[in-house]
C-alpha cells in the first residue's frame, strides 16, 4: 500500500487560507471588485482537501515571492 | 457626407462580395461567409441629424459643435455574415452580360459586355452610367451572369459534401430523430455559451462525422448510399454521378430548423445557394484594364476568366436549345465548372492552374485575398508611412548622445511642416525663396484648403506672392528637429528614441556609440529608420515621452542602459589611473574633450588624472563604490578621491553605478550632459596617449609559464588517478549518476580547475602596464580569461555539458586509443592560442567553434519567436492605480505589481535600499 501523503504539507504547496466575510468585504472594497475579477479555483483542488469550502469562497494563498519574500493571493471557489 | 458613408458600404459589400467566394467552413453557426444583403438590411441606422442647412440657421453652441464633431450618420449595431442569394445577387446587379466581347470596334465598351459602362468607370473623365458620378467617386457597380447549367461552388466543397452526407437522399431531412434533434441544438447551445464558438463548432464536426455511418433515414426510413467527393468537385453515389442540379434539389429540401444543426443560419444562407445558378460579376473598378505605351488596353486577369466564362457559357446555351447530344453538353459544362472553378481559386490541387498566353498562371479572386502578399497580410495589416528614411548607420562619437546624423541629401527630402503666421512669415519666406534644391529650402507648401503645391523655380515666385497666414510650409530637416530613430526588432520601448536632428555630409545616418547598448546596433552594415513627426502634438509626445534622456534607466533591471563603451571606459581607466600633466597641459586637454569650465581644477602645478576627471562632475557629488578589480571609488564633493574609473562605474547595460547615482540625483538630461563630458575625456585621454593590443601583452615571465606547467601536470596526474580509482572500481558515484558519469564530472571539474588556477597565475604575473591588460582590467573589452587562453592553456572543450565525444566508436580520434579517458583524448587544450594549438587540439576546437556558430544561427529566430509570444499574450496587461496588474477585462493577474509593487525602472536594481535613502537624508 502507497503511503497516503499529505499535499498540503508539501514544501512546494504554498499555505491556503479560507478569508471570513468581513475580511472577503475589505479585499472586494479595496480592489473594487464586481465578482469575476478574481482568478479562479477549483472547489475540488487537491490542496483545499482540508478546508471546507462552498461556491463563491474566497481564498488566501500566501505564497513565496522572489521579490517580495512572502505574497498574498485570492481565488475564488467555482464548483465546475 | 451622405455619399461618403454610402461609398464605405458599397465598398464593404464589393469586399464582401469577394470574401463570399473564400473562407467559409459551414459547421459553424454564425457563419464567416460575407454577405451583401443582410449586413445592409442589419445595420441599423439612427438618422437624428437634422439636415445640414437646418443646422447651419441654428447658433452655434458649444454642445453644437461637439455635435457636429461626433457627427454619426449610420451606427453598425450588428453584422450578419451569410451568401449571396441568386435574388440578391440580381437585385445588386445593375447589368446583365451577355457577350465576352469586351469593346466594339470603335474601342467602345459594348453593352452587355465585360467592360459594360453600367459597371463603373475607369476612364477619367467619363461619367457612370448607373450612378453618375466620376472616375473615383464611384466605386464601381455589380453585374450578373445567368449560368445555361448550375455549377457548384468550389470553396463550399466541403460543406456540401458534409450536408449531402448527413442528410436523406429521399427527404432531405438530417439523418437524426426529430426528438434527438432538439436535444443536439440545445446542447449546441451550452458549449457555446460556457466555453465559446470554437468549442461549438468543434462539437458541430463530431455530430456530422457521428452521422457518416448511419444508412437509414430516420424519418422516412430509406436506405442511404454512400457519397463520395470525386475531387476536385464532382459528387459520386455509389459509383453513379450527381450533377449540380441534382446537389442543389438536395439541397434546397433541407429543412431550415435542420440548417441550425450544421451551423448555418438559414436566414442568411440557404444551402442551396452553394450551388451557382447565377454568377455576380464585380465592378470594373475591381479589374481595371491598363492602357500600354502602345495604345493597346491590356486587360486584368479577372476579366480575361470572366471572358471564358462567359464565352463557355454562352456555348452552352447554343448547344442546349440546339438539342446537342448530351455528351458535348456534358462536355461544356464541365468547362464550365472548371472555369468557375479558377475564377475563385486558381490553386486546387487536382486543377492544371488556368494560365496566360506566355504561360504564368492566372491571379484570381483567392490569390488576391490570401497569404502574405494578399489584401489582408499586404495591403489591411501591412503599414507604411511616409516622412522616413532607412540607411547604414555608422558611429560618430562627437555628436551629443541625442543626437542623430542625418545626411545632407536624406535632410532635403524630408519636410516639417510649418504653419505661417505673422510672426515667422519673413523667415518662412526665406525658405520659399531657397526653393528644393538648395539646401535649408523647401518643397511644398499647403494651402489652408489642404491643396499641396510642390515648389519649383517656376512656381517660386507666385508662391511667394500667394504666402500669407494659414499657408504651411513643408521646409527641409534642419540641425535640433526632432525625430524618431528606430532599429528592427524593436523588442524593448529603447529600441525606438527620440533624437534631435544634426544634418551632416555623407551618406549613412550616424549615432553616439553609446545608444549602440538600447538599438542593440553595431555597425557591420546595421541599418536603421529615422521618422519626422508631422505636427505639434507628435513632437511634444516624442520629446516628453521617448528622447533618449528619459530612456537611460532600463524598465527591466533599474539601472541604465546607457554609459561608457569600449574607448570611454578604457580611456577614463588610463586617465584616472596613469595620467599626470601640468596645468597648462590639463587645460588644453579638457578644452579638447569639449570641457569649458576649470574653475574646479585644483590651483596646483602638476594635476593628476582624478583631478581633471573631477572638473566633470557635479560640485556637491557624493559617492561610494567599488571599482572591477573591488578597490574603493570614492568621490566627495564632487572629487573623485580615490580609485579607478572602470566598466563598473561607467558603463552601460546594467553596469554604470556611478550614472545611476547621477541619475537619481541630477537628473536625466544632466547625466547625459555627464556622460557625454565623460565620454569625450576618455576619448581625449586616448588621443593622446594612445592604446593598442601587442602580441608582447600577453608574454609571461619564464617563472610564469613553470608554474602553468606545474598546474597542468598535476591535474593530468590528478585525473589519471581518478581514471586508475574509476578503472579499479574504487570510484563512489555521485546521487542519481553513474559511475561514468561520475567519473565525466570529476575529470571535467578538474580540468576547469587547473584553467581558472592558470588564469590567476596570469592575471598575476600579468604586466597591469600592457594595453590588453589594460583593456580587460577596465572592463572595456576582453577578459582575464581570454588573456589566459592566448598566453596559457586554452582549457577543456565542452560540447553540450560533457567533454568531447563525439567521432569513431569508443574514441574521437584515430589517433588515439579505443577507450581512452585521457583528458588529451577528449578535447582538452592543453596549449595557449599563442604558442600554437597541436593538430588534434585545433580539431577538438574547430568543432565548438562551429557548434556554437550552429547553436546561435538556431536559437536566435526560436527565441525571437519564444519573446514575440510573451509579448503578444502579454501586450493589454496594465498596472492600475491601485497596484494590481489586470488585462484588458480586468481580471486580476497579480495582486500587486511583481508581487511587491516596484517600478523597476524607478528603483536600483529593483530594490529599494532603505538604508541608503536614511543616510542621504
Amino acid at each position: 500500500m502507497a503511503k497516503k501523503i499529505d499535499i498540503t504539507k508539501h514544501l512546494l504547496v504554498p499555505k491556503h487560507v479560507l478569508v471570513s466575510d468581513s475580511e472577503k468585504k475589505k479585499v472586494t472594497d479595496t480592489l473594487k471588485l464586481s465578482g469575476k475579477e478574481l482568478p479562479r479555483m477549483l472547489k475540488t483542488d487537491p490542496s483545499l482537501a482540508d478546508l471546507k469550502v462552498k461556491d463563491g469562497d474566497v481564498i488566501k494563498i500566501i505564497r513565496d515571492s522572489k521579490t517580495a519574500g512572502k505574497t498574498v493571493f485570492y481565488r475564488r471557489i467555482i464548483s465546475s | 457626407m451622405a455619399k461618403k458613408k454610402k461609398t464605405e458600404e458599397n465598398q464593404t459589400k464589393e469586399l464582401e462580395k469577394k470574401e463570399e467566394t473564400i473562407k467559409e467552413v459551414p459547421e459553424e453557426e454564425s457563419k464567416e461567409v460575407h454577405d451583401a444583403e443582410q449586413p445592409l438590411e442589419e445595420i441599423e441606422t439612427s438618422k437624428e441629424e437634422p439636415s445640414e442647412a437646418e443646422e447651419k440657421k441654428e447658433e452655434m453652441t458649444r454642445e453644437r459643435v461637439e455635435a457636429m464633431q461626433h457627427f454619426v450618420f449610420k451606427q453598425v449595431s450588428s453584422i450578419v455574415f451569410g451568401m449571396l442569394s441568386p435574388k440578391m445577387i440580381k437585385k445588386m446587379a445593375s447589368a446583365k452580360i451577355v457577350t465576352p466581347e469586351l469593346y466594339d470596334k470603335e474601342g467602345y465598351p459594348v453593352d452587355g459586355g465585360l467592360m459594360d459602362v453600367r459597371l463603373g468607370v475607369i476612364d477619367p473623365g467619363l461619367r457612370c452610367k448607373t450612378c453618375g458620378s466620376k472616375l473615383k467617386e464611384c466605386i464601381g457597380h455589380f453585374g450578373y451572369i445567368e449560368l445555361a447549367r448550375s455549377v457548384v461552388h468550389i470553396k463550399f466543397i466541403n460543406v456540401i459534401h458534409d450536408l449531402l452526407r448527413s442528410t436523406c437522399r429521399e427527404c432531405s431531412r438530417i439523418l437524426i430523430p426529430e426528438d434527438k434533434i432538439k436535444t443536439i441544438c440545445r446542447q449546441l447551445d451550452v458549449v457555446e455559451q460556457e466555453e465559446g464558438i470554437e468549442a461549438r463548432r468543434s462539437m458541430v464536426k463530431k455530430v456530422i462525422s457521428d452521422l457518416k455511418t448511419i444508412n437509414k433515414c430516420p424519418h422516412c426510413k430509406a436506405k442511404q448510399q454512400k457519397i463520395s467527393l470525386e475531387k476536385p468537385s464532382t459528387f459520386m453515389e455509389n459509383e453513379k454521378r450527381l450533377s449540380p442540379i441534382d446537389v442543389r434539389a438536395r439541397l434546397e429540401k433541407i429543412p431550415d430548423n435542420d440548417c441550425l444543426v450544421f451551423g448555418i443560419n438559414p436566414k442568411a444562407s440557404r444551402p442551396e445557394w452553394m450551388v451557382l445558378t447565377i454568377l455576380p460579376i464585380p465592378p470594373v473598378t475591381v479589374r481595371p484594364s491598363i492602357t500600354l505605351e502602345s495604345g493597346e488596353r491590356s486587360e486584368d486577369d479577372l476579366t480575361h476568366k470572366l471572358g471564358d466564362i462567359v464565352r463557355i457559357n454562352q456555348r452552352l446555351f447554343e448547344n442546349i436549345n440546339a438539342g446537342a447530344p448530351e455528351i458535348i453538353i456534358e462536355d461544356l459544362w464541365d468547362l464550365l465548372q472548371y472555369h468557375v472553378t479558377t475564377f475563385f481559386d486558381n490553386n486546387i490541387a487536382q486543377l492544371p492552374p488556368a494560365r496566360h498566353r506566355s504561360g504564368q498562371p492566372l491571379k484570381t479572386i483567392t490569390d488576391r485575398i490570401k497569404s502574405k502578399e494578399g489584401r489582408i497580410r499586404h495591403n489591411l495589416a501591412g503599414k507604411r508611412t511616409n516622412f522616413c528614411a532607412r540607411t547604414v548607420i555608422s558611429p560618430d562619437p562627437m555628436l551629443k548622445i541625442n543626437e542623430v546624423g542625418v545626411p545632407l541629401t536624406v535632410a532635403m527630402k524630408l519636410t516639417v511642416p510649418e504653419t505661417v503666421n505673422e510672426w515667422n512669415a519673413a523667415y518662412l519666406k526665406k525658405f520659399v525663396e531657397k526653393g528644393p534644391a538648395v539646401y535649408p529650402g523647401s518643397n511644398y507648401i499647403i494651402r489652408p484648403d489642404g491643396k499641396k503645391k510642390k515648389i519649383t523655380d517656376e512656381t517660386k515666385e507666385a508662391a511667394l506672392e500667394e504666402l500669407q497666414p494659414g499657408y504651411k510650409i513643408e521646409r527641409h530637416l534642419m540641425d535640433g528637429d526632432i525625430a524618431i530613430f528606430n532599429r528592427q526588432p524593436s523588442l524593448h520601448r529603447m529600441s525606438m528614441m527620440c533624437h534631435r536632428v544634426k544634418v551632416l555630409p555623407y551618406r549613412t545616418l550616424r549615432l553616439n556609440p553609446v545608444v549602440c547598448a538600447p538599438y542593440n546596433a553595431d555597425f557591420d552594415g546595421d541599418e536603421m529608420n529615422l521618422h519626422i513627426p508631422q505636427t505639434e502634438e507628435a513632437r511634444a509626445e516624442a520629446e516628453i515621452l521617448m528622447e533618449v534622456q528619459t530612456q537611460i534607466v532600463s524598465p527591466r533591471y533599474g539601472l541604465s542602459v546607457i554609459g561608457c563603451l569600449h574607448d570611454g571606459i578604457s580611456g577614463n581607466y588610463i586617465l584616472t589611473k596613469f595620467l599626470e600633466m601640468t596645468r597648462e597641459k590639463a587645460i588644453d586637454f579638457l578644452c579638447s574633450a569639449g570641457v569649458i569650465d576649470f574653475s574646479r581644477l585644483p590651483n596646483k602645478k602638476v594635476l593628476n588624472g582624478r583631478e581633471i576627471f573631477s572638473s566633470v562632475l557635479p560640485e556637491d557629488f557624493n559617492f561610494k563604490g567599488k571599482s572591477k578589480s573591488g578597490e574603493p571609488v570614492v568621490i566627495e564633493n564632487g572629487r573623485l578621491i580615490e580609485g579607478v574609473m572602470d566598466k563598473v562605474s561607467l558603463g552601460g547595460e546594467g553596469a554604470g553605478l556611478l550614472l545611476r547615482s547621477l541619475h537619481k540625483k541630477y537628473g536625466a538630461s544632466k547625466t547625459v550632459e555627464i556622460l557625454h563630458k565623460i565620454l569625450c575625456l576618455g576619448i581625449e585621454a586616448l588621443l593622446r596617449n594612445g592604446l593598442s593590443a601587442l602580441i608582447s601583452d600577453t608574454d609571461l615571465p619564464a617563472e610564469a609559464n613553470d608554474k602553468i606547467q606545474d598546474i597542468l601536470n598535476s591535474a593530468e596526474e590528478e585525473v589519471s588517478n581518478v581514471i586508475k580509482k574509476f578503472n579499479a572500481g574504487e570510484l563512489q558515484s555521485y546521487p542519481g549518476k553513474t559511475l561514468k558519469e561520475t567519473l565525466e564530472l570529476k575529470i571535467l571539474e578538474i580540468l576547469n580547475r587547473s584553467r581558472t588556477k592558470c588564469g590567476v597565475v596570469v592575471k598575476d604575473f600579468a604586466n597591469k602596464n600592457a594595453h590588453s591588460i589594460i583593456m580587460a582590467e577596465s572592463g572595456a573589452v576582453g577578459s582575464y580569461l581570454n588573456v589566459s587562453q592566448i598566453s596559457a592553456c586554452a582549457g577543456q572543450q565542452v560540447l553540450r555539458g560533457k567533454r568531447i565525444e563525439k567521432g569513431y566508436k569508443g574514441r574521437t580520434l584515430s589517433c588515439f586509443k579505443p577507450g581512452d579517458l585521457s583528458p588529451a583524448a577528449h578535447g582538452f587544450v592543453r596549449n595557449g592560442f599563442k604558442h600554437g594549438l597541436k593538430p588534434g587540439e585545433f580539431f577538438f576546437h574547430a568543432i565548438l567553434g562551429r557548434d556554437s556558430l550552429m547553436d546561435t544561427a538556431l536559437r536566435t529566430p526560436k527565441s525571437g519567436y519564444l519573446y514575440r509570444r510573451l509579448a503578444n499574450a502579454m501586450q493589454d496587461l496594465r498596472t492600475e492605480y491601485d497596484e494590481s496588474v489586470r488585462d484588458a477585462n480586468g481580471r486580476i493577474i497579480q495582486f500587486k505589481y511583481g508581487e511587491d509593487g516596484i517600478d523597476v525602472a524607478r528603483s536600483e536594481s529593483g530594490k529599494i535600499d532603505v538604508q541608503k535613502i536614511i543616510d542621504e537624508s
